[in-house]
């Protein structure tokens, strides 16, 4: 089977980077990992196989904003291979 | 011009508020954020910040760009610092330099407001009976408990 040479994982299974950063990070217990997840698979996809193998970060990523690349992301965002996703726990900057 | 840095060093506001004193500007305005001794009835005795570093500078850059599009004639300086800060100590300088202070005053007061809103740095609180990462659920309980 052919197909174009960037595609040299062809299983239907993508790997993407993982950031964990404050809080996130210190449940988690790492600040970097890489997370397998489907092709196509979004970020809200990620982001719910990131959950089942750390448990302990449920809760946050729920909270958290999500930045793909370096840019924020809306879940629906679909991911590509080596794709840096990073959890942003919420930010808060003091009172005005 | 715009000077925008992250560092572990401490930090000096009269060097970084001399980058925008450039001879067209009336007006400089300078912002410390400062560590506080109490926050929320706890007696702090450190901040501690980190930050997605990449991300950061390139939202502190967003941000510094947003301002200079609604006042045209900034220079603006933005320096934070990360890793412990203690008490008394200055965490993060925000200089503008304006024709006029109006502008300088509104300018400065958008950029704390945006910086606090998108750019990827966190703080956490070490106090007496322990710590929190400000803005976490740990937080936010502790600040409402009948939640």
């Amino acid at each position: 089977m052919h197909g174009n040479t960037a595609q040299c994982h062809n299983t239907g299974i993508m790997r993407v980077q993982i950031k964990l950063f404050a809080i996130a990070r210190e449940r988690a217990g790492v600040s970097e990992t890489w997370l397998d997840v489907p092709s196509h698979a979004n970020v809200g996809q990620a982001v719910d196989e990131l959950a089942k193998r750390f448990p302990p970060l449920s809760v946050i990523l729920q909270r958290a904003m999500l930045a793909v690349n370096r840019e924020y992301a809306q879940r629906d965002l679909v991911l590509k291979e080596n794709d840096e996703l990073a959890v942003i726990p919420p930010v808060s900057g003091g009172e005005a | 011009m715009t000077h925008i840095a992250l560092t572990r060093e401490a930090l000096d506001p009269e060097a970084i508020a001399a980058l925008v004193k450039t001879p067209k500007n009336g007006a400089v305005v300078t912002f410390l954020g400062v560590t506080r001794d109490n926050n929320e009835g706890r007696n702090v005795f450190y901040l501690e910040y980190e930050s997605y570093e990449e991300m950061a500078l390139k939202e502190l850059h967003n941000v510094v760009e947003e301002a200079k599009r609604k006042w045209h004639d900034l220079d603006v300086a933005v320096v934070h610092r990360l890793g412990r800060v203690n008490i008394g100590e200055v965490s993060l300088v925000t200089s503008v330099g304006a024709p006029h202070r109006k502008d300088a005053f509104a300018a400065c007061a958008y950029l704390l407001d945006r910086i606090k809103e998108t750019v990827p740095i966190w703080k956490r609180e070490v106090f007496t009976s322990g710590e929190v990462w400000i803005g976490s659920e740990e937080h936010a309980k502790s600040h409402n408990p009948a939640k």
